[in-house]
């Protein structure tokens, strides 16, 4: 049966029609271009979705827009200014970097330069502070063992007391 | 009737509740045996009776009770079955009742798998687990109880919103809140710890395994969650950056970092005060996802109806159990000992630089998340954070973290000699390195992007590779050294796998993915990608509540039928809203993907098509898959079952009382 | 030891935004145009798609601009109040029916009564993109220099006329 299905199926293109699909936009690059800058502009009527996957009207209405500011030959940063202008940064989901906008650019490289000097302070510290008597690496897997095995809060608690 | 013994059943679990907050803890304040006893019970009662409200629920919504007001928000005669019992959790009050039911369900849990702990321990943990389900409930009493009655009732419910209905979404929820709520238990261990004042390598030993099993269940949740994303939204994206998704990524990044530093502080006694720390604040960002989901406090595809007055009592609450918990934690923890000792350079350090790294990964995902709010609060005006942002942050933080992926498991505890583990990792590294700078060329497109992104996978593949052949190689028999290694090893294996299978499906799928918006005439052909798609057309078809058109696509390669694919457009009788049914032909090297668009106007049956095709993308819920997996091999580890049991012995003869180091 | 009280006052910080946070409107994009000039436009009036009409010829005048549609619900809301604005003379509405269907817009003033001074058809709504409209209804009140001076999101309400709007239009007049 399901071979049958598909032997008419290949059949089928004799007698419809086999047309190449077209492309929805007039012009694929274009298009292109209009999606990859719509991806980072937000749907203002949208809860949380950018300008190229929104279905809502205002939407489609923008993407026109943008596309045919690009038809008329502006550039990307000419078209986001022209949004920025009549709806605010809200319309950028990559906001520009301005003072008010530092933390939040710079930010998180900040914290990861804290936290790597504290952790490197913190590393160095406790070696000064944690003199531990040399012992053999043999002694100190026995130890180990011997505190698998046992396991006892009390035996590793004395042996940060010995330390 | 039932509804109102669902809702008496609240509050019986609410009372039970809030005497398990109080007694066990001053139970074990004062080393009363007695009040510390009740905890055990007290917690199977709360579960009885959170158990019966949810089925209370259940059981209005199967039965189509409209005189429920949720019900009659929620579901519709219309509803199939299996999603009037996911429509329990589809709406604000229903999922509040089943994050305080699993809230029950992990003490019950703790109070069965505790049988080894210390008395004092277990009634602080069980107490504070409570005093947690205690702000749950009255929060739902108070605010957003489910079982508040319609009068008169409604002749038929306003249905269940239809991109919910669908099987991902009947599982994801209770996934990804067994995740939320699983961090409580990590949470009330270190509160009990800094209650208790006992601070030691045994607190870890006992939280690290509920840690784990809440993880697991985290990652698969929010894994099922973007895969829900990637099939049912209908343009192929698996991950947004949204809010909601945020909220969920935080705690999980730092139960992540929760899990390493366990490691160490079991492992070595150290950084203890840290550990303790990050217990904390994993579970405030569980807490804190939620208020942002219910509060109304951002915009997200996914956030609950908001009421201000709800808002107001989460964060009440928040600010309470937060909080109280960082005070408890700047007055005991200054008291917490060092531990052992090691090197700037181990593989103790390199666990704390991974805590470094997903720290900060997580901080920049909250303040990407918060940037917004913080703006409007100080009246700087309205801005939005999306995708690019995340994409320019977040991934290179995450670059020199996936880069000591690699080196930790092969780094020695205490002290690593630095030019010894150059000289191991060298050829590793090297085969990546060739691996990623060639592979992409096979694929017809180099980028640096791709390769960066290969290179990282590549390099966790070959260290992982690495660690298994210095252990397992030998002369002796195999099968014993194979068997020689913990299970526990062979979980952090197997889950660091899991993301470099993850980052590969990411990379390949940013680096290569195609998509056509096409217009297609009945018999009209597509070629793209090597395939070609040919459009059949698109037939009406009657669902359970719905109405489906649906297209049939059959796809080929090289002449030969690689499969058939049934894209379909629903429009749902109740709520009239469209949703798009992409069709997926799911392979190992990659997805085809089809979805319908609109019917042309004035044609002779053709449709916009949209053609995906997505190289290796389900490598990416397969990775989360393999970490999660990881994760149960690591709890199943004999160690803690076996240490459990001679704990459970050597207790009788070990005074419980001590001081910290 | 300070840092260990560090993250409780991180918290307290974050709980204060928080706090704040509750009270504002996350949805409502404020007007990067109050400040600025008009966008200029001409389009055919509505009633008299012969004639056309533009913001310039509203020089020396405070006017205001009110985004309409016969599909919007909120507008339904707001039309008694511009009804009773109109009726009280103090000020000339001038309407922009966005994205509207002609016959609609026209049954839809008969049946609730016509506010405008006139009103000029943005069908495709582009002139709605110049001047940052998102949700219908908006009302933009502009002054005699042709500059926004204010923007009302949403409907209005008699409470937003008498607190903000008309104090604003009498100063705005009498400058």
């Amino acid at each position: 049966m399901r071979y049958l299905l598909i032997l008419m199926l290949s059949l089928l293109p004799v007698f419809a029609h086999a047309g190449e699909a077209k492309d929805m936009a007039e012009d694929p690059v274009l298009e292109q271009r209009m999606i990859g800058l719509a991806e980072k502009l937000r749907c203002l009527v949208c809860q949380n979705e950018s300008l190229a996957s929104s279905h809502a009207e205002l939407a489609e209405d923008l993407r026109r827009e943008v596309r045919e500011q690009m038809q008329k030959g502006m550039t990307d940063q000419e078209i986001i200014d022209y949004l920025v202008s009549r709806y605010g940064d809200f319309v950028l989901y990559d906001p520009p970097v301005k003072t008010s906008t530092l933390v939040l650019w710079y930010g998180p490289f900040a914290l990861l330069l804290i936290g790597a000097g504290v952790l490197v302070y913190q590393l160095r510290k406790r070696r000064s502070q944690i003199a531990e008597p040399q012992i053999s690496a043999e002694d100190s897997r026995r130890a180990a063992e011997l505190l698998d095995q046992t396991n006892s809060p009390e035996e590793l608690n004395k042996k940060d007391r010995q330390a | 009737m039932i509804p109102e013994i669902g809702n008496f059943a609240l509050i019986v679990g609410l009372f039970l509740a809030l005497t398990l907050g109080v007694l066990p803890i001053i139970g074990a304040a004062r080393n009363n045996a007695v009040l510390m006893g009740v905890a055990r019970p007290l917690a199977a009662g709360q579960f009885v009776f959170l158990g019966v409200a949810l089925l209370c629920l259940t059981y209005a919504f199967v039965a189509n009770d409209f005189s429920v007001l949720y019900v009659a928000q929620h579901s519709n005669t219309q509803l199939p079955t299996i999603y009037r019992i996911s429509a329990v959790w589809g709406g604000h009050e229903g999922s509040l009742l089943l994050w305080a039911f699993l809230l029950s369900v992990w003490t019950l849990a703790v109070a069965l798998y505790s049988k080894h702990l210390p008395e004092e321990m277990v009634a602080r943990v069980l107490g504070v687990m409570g005093l947690i389900a205690v702000g749950f409930l009255l929060f739902m009493l108070m605010t957003s109880n489910p079982f508040d009655r319609l009068l008169p009732a409604a002749a038929d419910g306003r249905d269940l919103n239809p991109l919910l209905q669908d099987p991902g979404l009947v599982i994801h929820p209770p996934m990804l809140y067994m995740g939320y709520v699983g961090f409580s238990v990590a949470f009330a261990f270190a509160i009990a710890a800094l209650l208790g004042g006992r601070m030691d390598a045994t607190w870890a030993r006992w939280s690290r395994p509920w840690t784990t099993v809440a993880w697991v269940f985290m990652t698969m949740g929010i894994a099922l969650g973007s895969w829900w994303a990637y099939y049912e939204l209908g343009w192929g994206g698996w991950w947004f950056w949204d809010p909601v998704e945020n909220a969920s990524f935080m705690p999980w990044l730092l139960g992540t970092a929760l899990m390493h530093s366990l490691a160490v502080t079991e492992k070595r006694n150290a950084f203890k005060s840290w550990t303790v720390l990050l217990a904390i604040a994993a579970f405030s960002l569980s807490l804190l996802g939620t208020f942002l989901v219910r509060s109304g406090v951002l915009t997200s595809v996914h956030s609950f109806a908001a009421d201000p007055k709800r808002g107001i009592f989460i964060l009440t609450f928040l600010v309470i159990v937060i909080g109280v918990s960082l005070l408890l934690f700047a007055w005991r923890a200054p008291k917490i000992g060092l531990g052992g000792k090691f090197d700037p350079l181990s593989r103790e350090s390199l666990l704390l630089s991974n805590n470094v790294l997903l720290s900060v990964a997580a901080a920049s995902v909250f303040i990407g998340t918060l940037y917004p709010l913080f703006m409007d609060a100080l009246g700087q005006g309205k801005l939005s954070v999306g995708p690019p942002y995340f994409e320019a942050v977040f991934v290179p933080l995450m670059i020199p973290m996936l880069l000591l992926m690699g080196l930790g498991p092969l780094a020695r505890w205490k002290k690593v000699d630095a030019p010894e583990l150059a000289r191991r990792v060298r050829w590793a590294f090297g085969a990546a390195l060739v691996i990623a700078l060639l592979l992409p060329l096979t694929m017809g497109k180099w980028s640096v992007m791709v390769s960066v992104g290969l290179l990282l996978a590549f390099w966790i593949i070959a260290s992982v590779s690495l660690s298994l052949r210095e252990r397992l190689a030998g002369r002796d028999d195999f099968m014993q050294r194979l068997r020689g290694q913990s299970l526990s090893y062979y979980g952090m294996q197997l889950a660091h796998l899991g993301v470099a299978v993850f980052i590969i499906g990411v990379t390949m799928v940013k680096g290569y993915e195609t998509e056509r918006d096409v217009r297609m005439d009945v018999g009209d052909v597509l070629n793209t990608g090597g395939y070609e798609f040919r459009f059949n057309g698109v037939t009406e078809e009657q669902g359970p509540n719905y109405v489906a058109g649906k297209g049939h696509v059959t796809i080929s390669k090289d002449g030969k039928v690689v499969t058939e694919l049934y894209p379909e457009k629903r429009q749902y009788n109740v709520s009239g809203m469209p949703m798009t049914e992409a069709a997926i032909d799911t392979g190992l090297l990659g997805d085809l993907y089809v979805s319908l668009g609109e019917p042309i106007p004035d044609s002779n049956g053709a449709w916009a098509v949209r053609v995906y095709i997505k190289p290796f993308v389900d490598w990416i819920w397969a990775g989360c898959l393999l970490m999660s997996l990881g994760g149960v091999l690591a709890i199943s580890d004999r160690r803690y079952r076996i240490h459990n049991k001679r704990l459970a012995e050597a207790k009788t003869e070990m005074p419980l009382e001590e001081k910290t180091a | 030891m300070m840092r260990f009280i560090l993250p409780f006052v991180v918290f307290v910080v974050l709980a204060v935004f928080l706090f704040v946070g509750l009270n504002l409107n996350p949805r409502e994009v404020p007007s990067p145009l109050v400040g600025k000039s008009a966008p200029a436009f001409t389009l055919p009036q509505l009633h008299e798609p012969a004639k056309q009409f533009s913001p310039a010829d509203m020089k020396g005048q405070v006017w205001l601009l009110n985004v309409w549609a016969s599909w919007c619900v909120s507008c339904k809301e707001e039309h008694p109040v511009l009804m009773e604005l109109s009726r009280r003379n103090m000020v000339p509405i001038y309407g922009l029916d966005y994205k509207d269907k002609q016959a609609d817009a026209e049954l839809w003033l008969k049946k609730g009564g016509d506010p405008y001074v006139l009103s000029v058809a943005d069908a495709e709504g582009r002139i709605g993109i110049d001047y940052g409209v998102y949700g219908v209804p908006e009302t933009y009140v502009i002054d005699k220099q042709g500059v926004i001076q204010y923007k009302q999101i949403g409907p209005v309400t008699p409470q937003s006329l008498t607190e903000k709007i008309l104090p604003l239009v009498a100063e705005l007049q009498a400058k």
